[in-house]
């Protein structure tokens, strides 16, 4: 069975329904990227499947008490507000907190998952800076070494590369493509539809309460797709570099 | 981290003992602590077992209780800003102190005003877990501490509006002011029970609030059970502060100043702030009850304008010093 299995899925916020029926199962190694205009219910999508919200319908991860579920799945949200100016190895420490007892001083192990994580997102010698202190690149980093401490199988992230400047987008995306090539799976909500369709490995687009499509980027990001959905025209490629994608005008009103 | 808890916990057993040894009767500091521990009845064994020690015992019950609370509710509010009289629990205890003064209560047995505050707290509590509820966020949990404040101020003021003569507004006026003058074994005895299971409820708060730096969403990922936790935050603080006001009054800027003080010493983790912020709330208020009766002894200054007058001037020196990073 997958990690995370969403079945008859529906979620309604408000009053108002904002996911019907979702169907949608990933695999261990997947990099998938979910896309979809404002407010067609990416977030909704991950927050519902991790039970932070009420939904409707199977989830897999439902069936995961509090803990059997957080040494699961690891979430980061979009809001990546640290409140206290912590360092960055206290901050990525909390990331052992499913693993560890009440109480407990952190374990070598705790240590050198840790220090690996940290190693991973490039902030060795940052380990005693605080967080507050970083600029946002930097603090996205910590935070995603924070979610890989968890030693999770599963990842989700809420639109990580979100204001940040080009190369920490493309570092992030890599970070995230080579988690997935170590045989984890991330899921993640992004906006950029170039760097989703460079590096996720699937798309699942979302638009009227549904998965409209769902498969390799190349195939999701059809003429068709980004005209009834995005309400654009774009350009997309295989190149050597890859696909290459870039929204070209809006269509209509 | 275990040092910093060990410096405090030395500094407060120290102002415990000069708080034992201080007071209008001029007796020497080991003739005094001789008299504490000594049996019979002598006057002088009386001053230092019925007078003196219900004192220290209450100014570190008091402390602690504030300390410990701001702590945690700073922790769980993510905001520096945070302080036990947020929730409305001291409003409503004083009050529960008023209407017992008015009304006489206070007059007829000697805990008739600490129990009746204890009563104002406890009404306070359940109208806020009424209005935030289990499901209610962070901001309503604010806005309803704020709402039951103003109400509590509103009938505290109409009590002094009303009040029959003055010498019950000035008493009600002093009392709000806070106090641990002639307080007696029987105050210990009430507010201590209240005290140990609300700071027990306070202090196992530490892994989660640790976890709630990331924010709610991402605490609640990491197998926290934000329900069970504010339940958990809102009863504590109830009991420490509910308890604290119905025995010493309204005692400002403890719960604020404190926390505030020791972040930068526990890495600025809010879980190992807990115990760290209890003692050093407990040395806050030792250290101005000696002062209270150190400085100006006739005059009958009172512990909350003191600790408002220490901490204030300290509150304002922080916010100097850590502008930058709050801009």
């Amino acid at each position: 069975m997958s990690l995370l299995a969403l079945q008859d899925f529906s979620v309604s916020l408000a009053g108002q329904p904002v996911l019907r029926d979702i169907r949608l199962e990933v695999q261990p190694g997947e990099l998938v990227g979910i896309i979809g205009p404002n407010g067609a219910g990416k977030t909704t999508l991950m927050r519902a499947a991790l039970g932070l919200i009420p939904s409707e319908g199977h989830c897999s991860l439902a069936e995961l008490d509090d803990g059997s579920r957080a040494r699961a799945v690891a979430w980061m949200p979009q809001d990546r507000t640290v409140a206290w100016p912590i360092s960055v190895e206290a901050l990525v420490m909390l990331g052992r907190m499913p693993h560890r007892g009440p109480g407990l001083r952190p374990s070598p192990e705790d240590r050198t998952h840790v220090a690996e994580a940290i190693r991973r997102v490039g902030l060795q010698g940052f380990e005693h800076r605080a967080v507050t202190k970083l600029s946002s690149g930097e603090r996205t980093r910590a935070l995603i070494a924070r979610a890989l401490a968890q030693q999770t199988s599963l990842i989700l992230a809420d639109e990580p590369i979100a204001g940040l400047d080009p190369a920490h987008q493309i570092s992030t995306m890599e970070t995230f493509a080579a988690l997935a090539d170590d045989g984890r799976t991330v899921m993640l909500s992004i906006h950029d539809l170039g760097l989703a369709a460079r590096h996720c490995t699937r798309l699942v687009l979302l638009g009227e309460q549904r998965v409209v499509a769902d498969g390799p980027p190349a195939r999701v990001l059809s003429r068709d797709n980004l005209a009834r959905i995005f309400n654009i025209e774009a350009y997309l490629s295989e190149t050597e570099y890859g696909p290459v994608y870039q929204s070209l005008r809006v269509l209509g009103p | 981290m275990s040092r910093l808890l060990a410096v405090l916990l030395a500094l407060a057993a120290a102002l415990f003992t000069v708080s034992l040894i201080v007071g209008p009767a001029a007796i020497g500091p080991l003739a005094s602590l001789q008299a504490l521990f000594a049996a019979g009845d002598t006057p002088l064994s009386l001053v230092m077992q019925e007078i003196r020690l219900p004192r220290a015992i209450l100014a570190t019950l008091v402390g602690a209780s504030l300390g410990l609370s701001g702590a945690a509710l700073q922790g769980y509010l993510r905001n520096p800003l945070a302080e036990p009289g947020l929730l409305g629990i001291s409003g409503s205890a004083a009050l529960g102190a008023v209407i017992a003064i008015q009304t006489g209560l206070a007059a007829t047995f000697p805990l008739g005003l600490p129990l009746s505050a204890l009563t104002g707290a406890f009404a306070g509590v359940l109208l806020i877990t009424l209005l935030a509820g289990r499901r209610g966020g962070t901001l309503s949990l604010i806005l309803a501490g704020i709402a039951i404040s103003a109400l509590a101020s509103a009938m505290v003021s109409l009590a002094l509006n009303l009040s029959p003569n003055p010498f019950a507004t000035s008493e009600i006026v002093f009392w709000m002011m806070g106090s641990l003058a002639d307080r007696s074994m029987q105050h210990v005895w009430l507010a201590l029970p209240f005290v140990m299971v609300g700071a027990a409820l306070l202090l196992t708060l530490g892994r989660p609030l640790d976890a709630i730096t990331l924010g709610e969403d991402a605490a609640e990922t990491l197998g926290m059970r934000l329900a069970r936790v504010r339940w958990q935050l809102i009863v504590g603080s109830a009991l420490v502060v509910g308890a604290s006001t119905a025995v010493a009054g309204t005692i400002g800027f403890v719960g604020l100043v404190v926390p505030h003080l020791l972040r930068p010493w526990v890495g600025a983790m809010p879980g190992r702030l807990l115990g760290a912020s209890a003692l050093g709330g407990a040395v806050m208020v030792l250290a101005a009850d000696i002062l209270v009766r150190r400085v100006l002894p006739e005059a009958d200054l009172k512990l909350g304008v003191i600790t408002a007058l220490i901490g204030a001037p300290l509150f304002l020196h922080l916010i100097y010093q850590t502008r930058q990073e709050l801009a």
